[in-house]
C-alpha cells in the first residue's frame, strides 16, 4: 500500500509508544492514557456489535419464510428489542466519540491527554458495567418492549427484563456524558498555541457539536426512564393512564432525547467523512466554516424535531404542523454538508485508498437516508409509512449507511496511527465494495416492501406472500454484509501481526496526528506544537502540478524527511 | 475533580496540562458542563410537574396542603446558611487559611446533615398517613385534602420523586465535601495550592441549594386556584 520507507530517526526500534509502554493487564485496566482507553473502547464495541449483528442474522432468516417458523412471536419481539438496544446503546452512541473522538481529538487539537483521564476511564467502566447488566438481561429472559421503552407496557404489563435493561442503559447514559464533559473541556481549553477555532480539523468541531447534543439530551431520558422505573418497582404514577398519568408524555421526552440520539449516532461520521474527503482529495475543504456550523446547526435543530416521531400518537394537527416544518429545516444544514464534500472533490486530487471508499459511499447512501426522511417529516406521507419497512430502510440507511460506513472509514484511515501496522489495500477495498453492495442489496428492497405496506416489527406475513421476495432479497444482502463485515475483522487482525510497519504519515495527509509517530507515544508530544495554519493547508498549485508531473510531493507537515508519498496506481501493491 | 489524590512532586499541575492556569480554566468548564447536564436532569422532572401541576390544579392545591410549610422554610433556611458556609470556605481557600476552611466546611457538612434529618421526619410523616405512592396509597380522601386520589398520589409521586433525587444530591455533596476536607486535612497539595478545587465543589453544592430554592415554592408555597 505505501511506498513510505520509515526513516531511522523517526522511529528507532526500541522508542516507547503508548502499546509498548507498560504490558500487564494491570496497566490498561487502570490507564489513564486516552488513547488506551480508545483501544479498550474499540474492543468493547466490536464484541457488542458482533452480538447486535448476530441478532440481526437471527431475524432476517425468520423473515426469509412468511410464515413465521422459526422464532415464536414472543421470542422475534426479544430479538429486535435486543438488535435494537445492543446496536443503539452499545455500538452507535458511543462507538466513534468514545474511540476515535477519545483516542484522536487530543492529538488533533495538540494536546497531551484529555482534561480529565480518570473521568474517561470511569466512563469506560461504567459502560462495561451497563453492558454486562444488558447481556445478563439478554441472558435471563430478554426484553420485549422494543428499544423505545414505551410505557404502560414497559411500566405495568411486560414481564421480561426491562428493569435490568432500563438499568443498564440509565448507567450506560452516564457513560457518554462523562467522555462528552471530557471532549467539551478539552477543546475549549486545550488546544495548542496557534490552534484557534477556525483551524480545528472538522473532525473536532463535530465530535464538539455531538457533545453538546449529548450533555443537553441524555440526562432527560436517563430521569424519564428512571420514571419508569419507579413507575414500574414502586407503582409511582407517571406515565400510566390508569394511575392517572400521560404515556404521551413519555414519547416526548424520550423522543426530546431519542431524536438528537440519531444525530449523537451520525455527527462524529460527519466530522470523519469531511478528513477523509479533504486528505484524499487532497484538497482544502469547501466552504469549512459552512461546514463547521452546519454541525452546530444540526445539533440545535436536532432539539426541536422531536415531535415527527408522534405524528400517529394524539399529538395535535397544530404541533404536528410545526414540527414538520421544523424537520424540514434539518435537511439544510445536512445538505450543505453533502454539497461541500462534493465540490471539495471536484477538480481535486483523488486518490482512491480503502477509506475514500468508504468515504464516497457514505456520501450515496447518507444522501438517500437522508432524502428518505423527508417522506417521513411530511405529516400525508408519514401517516401511510408510520410502522412500515420503509421507516426500518429509512433509518438503517442513515444509522449503517452513515454511522457505520462512517465508522469503517475512520477505522481504515487511523488503523495505521493507531497501531503502527498498514493492512492489505486491496484487501480493504475489496472489502468496502461488498459492504457497499451487501448494505443496499439489504435494504433498498425494504424501501420498496414498505411502500407497498408491509409492516415493521412482524415476525409472519403469511396475509401477504407477495413480500418474499424482497425478504429474501433483503436476507442474501444481509448475508453479503456479514461476510463484509468479518473480512476487516479478519485482514485487521492479520496487520497486527504480520503487517508492513507504518510511517508516521502513510496517505501524507493533513494534521497534527500525522506528525507525530505511529503508534503515537504515550505523552502524544515531545514539545507542543505551534500551529500556524488551518489543518487543510493544502496548496492548490504544488497539488497541481505534482499530479500533472506524476511526481512526489513534498509533504508540509514533514518537510524535514524525504518522505514519498504513494500514487494512486502503486495503491495495494502488497 | 474534587477528589484528586495528591502528587508526589509539590506542583498541583496534572501531566496533561501546560501550566496551573490552563487546569484551573478547564477545571472550570467541566464542572459547568456538568452542572448543565445537571440542570437538564433536574428540568425534565421540573416539566413534568408543571404540567401535572397545569392540568390537575385544585387537586395539587388540596393535596399540597398536607405538607408541612414551617419544616420546609426551616429546610430552606438551613440550606441557605450551609451556601453561605460554602462561601466562606472557599473565601478561606483562596487565602489558604487551612483551620477556618475546615470549619466553614464541616459547617456545611452539619447543615446538610440537619436538612436530611428535617426531610427525614417529614418523609415519615407522610408515611404515617400513607401518603406513599404506590398500591397502599391512602384510601382516605381527608389525608390528602379532598382530592382526587389518583391525581393526589401523583402529587405525591413527583414530591418523592423530586425531593428525594435531591436528597441524593445532598448525600452526594456531603461525600464530596468529604473528600475534600478529608485532602484538606492531609494538607494535599492539589487542594491547600490552588483554591479551584474548593470553589468546584462550592458550585457544586450551590447548584444543589438552588434546587431546593425552585423545589420549596412549587411544593409548599401553591397560591390557590381560582
Amino acid at each position: 500500500m505505501s511506498a513510505t520507507s520509515t526513516p531511522a530517526h523517526d522511529q528507532p526500534v526500541a522508542e516507547k509508544n503508548y502499546l509498548n509502554a507498560q504490558h500487564t493487564v494491570r496497566s490498561w485496566l487502570l490507564t489513564g492514557d486516552h488513547k488506551r482507553i480508545a483501544v479498550l473502547y474499540l474492543v468493547s464495541v466490536t464484541i457488542f456489535f458482533i452480538v447486535g449483528s448476530f441478532l440481526a442474522g437471527l431475524i432476517r432468516l425468520e423473515l426469509m419464510s412468511p410464515s413465521g417458523t422459526m422464532l415464536e412471536s414472543e421470542t422475534y419481539n426479544k430479538v429486535f428489542t435486543a438488535h435494537g438496544v445492543v446496536m443503539i446503546f452499545f455500538f452507535l452512541i458511543p462507538a466513534i466519540p468514545a474511540v476515535f473522538g477519545n483516542f484522536f481529538i487530543p492529538i488533533v487539537i495538540g494536546a497531551r491527554d484529555l482534561a480529565f483521564p480518570r473521568l474517561n476511564l470511569a466512563s469506560w467502566y461504567l459502560y462495561v458495567f451497563s453492558g454486562i447488566l444488558a447481556v445478563i438481561a439478554l441472558c435471563s429472559g430478554g426484553i420485549d418492549t422494543a428499544w423505545t421503552f414505551y410505557p404502560p407496557y414497559s411500566s405495568m404489563y411486560s414481564n421480561s427484563q426491562v428493569t435490568l435493561v432500563i438499568v443498564a442503559a440509565f448507567i450506560n447514559g452516564f457513560s457518554s456524558i462523562f467522555t462528552a464533559i471530557n471532549i467539551i473541556a478539552t477543546i475549549h481549553k486545550m488546544r495548542a498555541p496557534g490552534m484557534t477555532w477556525f483551524r480545528l480539523p472538522l473532525m473536532a468541531w463535530s465530535s464538539y457539536a455531538t457533545s453538546v447534543v449529548v450533555i443537553l439530551g441524555t440526562p432527560v431520558v436517563a430521569i424519564t426512564l428512571l420514571l419508569v422505573l419507579m413507575e414500574r418497582a414502586f407503582k409511582l404514577p407517571i406515565f400510566s393512564p390508569e394511575l392517572g398519568g400521560d404515556p404521551v408524555l413519555f414519547q416526548h421526552l424520550f423522543w426530546f432525547y431519542s431524536h438528537p440520539a440519531v444525530y449523537i449516532m451520525i455527527l462524529p461520521a460527519f466530522g470523519i467523512q469531511s478528513e477523509l474527503i479533504a486528505n484524499f482529495a487532497r484538497k482544502r475543504i469547501f466552504g469549512y466554516h459552512f461546514v463547521a456550523f452546519s454541525s452546530l446547526a444540526i445539533a440545535g435543530l436536532g432539539f426541536v424535531v422531536w415531535g415527527h416521531h408522534m405524528f400517529v400518537s394524539s399529538q395535535s394537527m397544530y404541533e404536528s404542523t410545526v414540527f414538520s416544518l421544523l424537520t424540514y429545516l434539518v435537511a439544510v444544514p445536512s445538505a450543505i454538508k453533502i454539497f461541500n464534500w462534493t465540490a471539495t472533490l471536484y477538480k481535486g486530487n483523488i486518490r482512491l485508498h480503502a477509506p475514500m471508499y468508504y468515504a464516497l459511499s457514505f456520501i450515496g447512501l447518507f444522501t438517500i437516508g437522508g432524502l428518505t426522511g423527508l417522506y417521513l417529516a411530511n405529516m400525508g406521507t408519514d401517516i401511510h409509512l408510520t410502522n412500515t419497512y420503509f421507516i426500518v430502510a429509512h433509518f438503517h440507511y442513515v444509522m449503517v449507511g452513515g454511522a457505520l460506513t462512517g465508522f469503517l472509514g475512520g477505522l481504515h484511515y487511523w488503523w495505521p496511527k493507531m497501531f503502527g501496522r498498514l493492512y492489505s489495500d486491496t484487501a480493504a477495498k475489496i472489502t468496502a465494495i461488498i459492504v457497499f453492495c451487501g448494505f443496499n442489496l439489504t435494504f433498498f428492497p425494504q424501501f420498496i416492501m414498505g411502500y407497498m405496506g408491509m409492516p415493521r416489527r412482524y415476525h409472519y406475513y403469511y396475509f401477504a406472500p407477495e413480500y418474499q421476495i424482497y425478504h429474501i432479497l433483503s436476507s442474501l444482502g444481509a448475508s453479503l454484509l456479514g461476510v463484509g463485515l468479518i473480512l476487516p475483522a479478519i485482514y485487521l487482525t492479520h496487520s497486527l501481526i504480520k503487517g508492513e510497519k507504518a510511517s508516521a504519515n502513510p496517505w501524507g495527509a493533513h494534521g497534527l496526528e500525522w506528525t507525530i509517530p505511529s503508534p503515537p507515544p504515550t505523552e502524544n508530544f515531545t514539545e507542543i506544537p505551534i500551529v500556524t495554519d488551518e489543518v487543510y493547508d493544502f496548496d492548490p498549485v504544488a497539488e497541481h502540478e505534482a499530479n500533472l508531473a506524476g511526481k512526489e510531493i513534498e509533504l508540509p507537515s514533514e518537510s524535514e524527511q524525504p518522505t514519498k508519498v504513494d500514487e494512486p496506481t502503486e495503491a495495494g501493491k502488497e | 475533580m474534587a477528589a484528586a489524590s495528591h502528587n508526589i512532586e509539590p506542583t498541583p499541575v496534572h501531566h496533561q496540562f501546560e501550566d496551573i492556569e490552563q487546569q484551573n480554566e478547564t477545571y472550570v468548564v467541566g464542572m459547568w458542563t456538568f452542572l448543565v447536564t445537571e440542570i437538564m436532569f433536574f428540568g425534565a422532572l421540573f416539566l413534568v410537574f408543571t404540567l401535572y401541576r397545569w392540568n390537575y390544579q385544585l387537586d395539587f392545591y388540596k393535596a399540597h396542603e398536607h405538607l408541612d410549610v414551617k419544616l420546609g422554610a426551616i429546610n430552606t433556611t438551613i440550606l441557605l446558611f450551609s451556601s453561605f458556609s460554602m462561601v466562606l470556605g472557599v473565601h478561606f481557600a483562596q487565602l489558604q487559611d487551612r483551620m477556618k476552611v475546615l470549619a466553614s466546611l464541616g459547617l456545611t457538612v452539619a447543615c446538610a446533615m440537619a436538612f436530611l434529618v428535617i426531610k427525614g421526619f417529614e418523609y415519615a410523616s407522610k408515611f404515617e398517613n400513607q401518603l406513599y405512592p404506590g398500591l397502599g396509597f391512602t384510601n382516605n380522601v381527608e389525608h390528602v385534602g379532598g382530592a382526587n386520589l389518583d391525581h393526589a398520589q401523583l402529587f405525591y409521586g413527583l414530591y418523592f420523586a423530586m425531593t428525594g433525587l435531591h436528597a441524593v444530591h445532598i448525600i452526594g455533596g456531603i461525600i464530596t465535601i468529604g473528600i475534600l476536607m478529608f485532602l484538606w486535612l492531609k494538607k494535599a497539595p492539589s487542594v491547600t495550592k490552588d483554591y479551584i478545587p474548593t470553589e468546584m465543589v462550592g458550585l457544586y453544592w450551590h447548584f444543589v441549594d438552588l434546587v431546593w430554592i425552585f423545589l420549596f415554592p412549587l411544593f409548599y408555597l401553591m397560591p390557590k386556584p381560582h
